[in-house]
């Protein structure tokens, strides 16, 4: 029987594998999702169906009881929630993962305590779990907005450091001394918690899928220590798996925005724009109303909409597809021009934009499209900021100088929706607002637009 | 001490294998991905490390049925990690589901 279990769980993992593979492509992608899925199933079935010796009768309903409850709330929390909320969701399930590894450390501590390799991979599985967990909080009330903002303690670089020097220092007492102490477990729970909170809180919310997809590798080894814990292979694979593809996915992020990972980490955009207070852009901005930018629109013969957070946040993706297809029933060229970064995480815009059923052929990646916005009419950028902001090109000390940005400032007339003047993320001025052929449609994106397709309609 | 760590690692070399091997399959099947399946590909990854609820699971079929707090715990683990795989599969389920409409529109 138990040479079965093995043979499943070398099946799961080899399901783990070939479905994050399937993941990488868009044709295959939900595929590989569902052979993921199907894998974990039968790890899990074979885990409990498998299990050698007695076991009472209470554990199993347990344990049914847990399945059953998780299964319902995970799947009902999943298929309701909006899709603009989806990122706070992944940080909110990758959290449970994380304090599901932890609660696995608390219980075994005491069955190990005289076999130190053991209660060493106990300490690392709980310290990981625990940061995991807390931080993913963080993170998830960062991006529903019950925390917006970056809150930095003094000196917090080096509170962290010297907190999470620590933490680690502990969990080698914890390891070399061979207590069975468990207060002392409590108290590595405790640091470990409380680093996972001040690691997340100094950082901003425009960083916070970074956060998100290198807190999820640290899910992922969290669970292959407790592979190790129990010689376990599928846990092993899987954790493994997870906390290699994760730390790549988090550089790529990375690389997208152009920061290395330290920036992102120990915070820079919110302290340089600090040193020059006040030097920003200046000049006259000139605001249109939205019956202009539909007169303006009717008679382009190329539009590119560059959507942005703000265009999520007022969940305007319904309205600017309205839009778009007025626009092309009046013979006019529209296209969307997606920045690898906009939204709230990568690839985010593309899947809000799809849910309001635009056309996969109209969204245009960065390098493809700046070399037409010189024969582009009119760009609308839509809550987008700092992806638009000719700073990244033009000054040097500039936070963002050096991130790729989309060339709007080349097209023929720019209009920005924004709901005021405030500056974007990186909590920069944006001197396209100042351009002579860029003009402001003050409002929320979604009555700013309803109004531009309402005064359409009229013409 | 060392040498419990040493004789730990020496028993479970295969595991060793496994750890440094799996690390380059991670590296080589992300590589190269389009930014536009990044968020995607987060959460189809953040569903799969959801396997821990194995340990958990492990964890609940050997407490000892009189020790309340093993098996609350344990309860909480199992409760969560089902979360973690459920909710995670299920989420990106949702986000890959708009990707497949689009090229029949």
């Amino acid at each position: 029987m138990e040479y079965i279990k093995e043979i499943i769980y070398l099946i799961a993992s080899v399901t783990f594998v070939a479905g994050l593979k399937l993941l990488g492509n868009p044709n295959s992608a939900r595929k590989g999702n569902l052979y993921a899925a199907a894998g974990m199933i039968l790890a899990i079935a074979a885990t409990l169906i498998l299990h050698e010796g007695e076991v009472a009768t209470i554990v199993y309903v347990l344990i049914f009881a847990a399945i059953a409850l998780g299964t319902i709330v995970g799947w009902m929390t999943a298929r309701k929630v909006k899709m603009t909320q989806m990122p706070e969701l992944v940080s909110l399930f990758n959290g449970m993962g994380g304090a599901c590894a932890a609660l696995i450390s608390m219980i075994e501590f005491e069955h190990y305590t005289d076999q130190p390799s053991k209660v060493a991979m106990i300490a690392a599985g709980m310290v990981i779990g625990s940061v995991s967990f807390s931080g993913s909080m963080i993170a998830f009330m960062k991006l529903n907005g019950t925390m917006n903002k970056a809150i930095r303690l003094p000196k917090y670089n080096i509170l962290n450091t010297v907190l999470m020097i620590a933490v680690v220092a502990f969990a080698v007492y914890l390891v070399a001394s061979g207590t069975d102490n468990v207060l002392l477990v409590y108290t590595l729970l405790a640091l470990a918690l409380l680093y996972g909170v001040l690691f997340v809180i100094p950082i901003g919310g425009a960083d916070m899928p970074v956060v998100i997809s290198l807190l999820n590798s640290f899910t992922g080894l969290a669970a292959a220590f407790g592979g190790f814990l129990y010689g376990n292979m599928v846990m092993l694979t899987g954790g493994i798996l997870v906390g290699s593809a994760g730390t790549i996915l988090t550089l790529a992020m990375c690389n997208a925005m152009n920061r290395p990972l330290w920036n992102v980490i120990f915070g820079a955009f919110g302290e340089q724009s600090a040193a020059g207070p006040g030097e920003g852009p200046t000049g006259n901005i000139k605001e249109v109303m939205a019956g202009d930018v539909a007169i303006l629109m009717n008679y382009a013969q190329r539009v590119v909409i560059v959507p942005g957070y703000g265009l999520a946040v007022a969940q305007a993706q319904h309205a600017i597809h309205d839009l778009e297809q007025i626009l092309v029933s009046r013979g006019v060229e529209v296209k969307y021009a997606i920045h690898p970064v906009a939204g709230r995480m990568p690839g985010h815009m593309n899947v809000l934009l799809a849910e309001s059923n635009v056309a996969y052929e109209k969204l245009v990646e960065m390098e493809d499209i700046n070399p037409e916005f010189p024969n582009t009419d009119v760009v609308l950028v839509v809550g987008a900021n700092d992806v638009v902001n000719p700073a990244a090109h033009n000054d040097p000390s500039s936070p963002i100088y050096g991130m790729p940005i989309l060339d709007v400032e080349n097209a023929k007339q720019v209009i920005v929706n924004k709901r005021s003047m405030k500056p974007g993320y990186a909590g920069i001025e944006n001197e396209l607002f100042f351009h002579d052929n860029t003009s402001m449609l003050f409002g929320d994106a979604k009555a700013a637009i309803n109004k531009v397709i309402a005064e359409l309609k009229d013409m | 001490m060392l040498e419990n760590i040493v004789n730990f690692l020496g028993e479970n070399i295969q595991m060793g294998y496994i750890l440094i091997l799996m690390i380059f399959v991670g590296v080589e099947v992300i590589g190269n991905v389009p930014a536009v399946l990044h968020t995607p590909l987060m959460s189809g990854a953040n569903a799969i490390h959801g396997v821990v609820i194995v340990g958990a699971i492990i964890v609940m079929l050997d407490t000892d049925p009189s020790n309340i707090a093993a098996l609350v715990l344990g309860f909480l683990a199992v409760l969560l990690g089902t979360l973690n795989v459920v909710g995670g599969f299920a989420v990106t389920d949702r986000m890959l589901e708009m990707f497949k409409k689009k090229p029949g529109k």
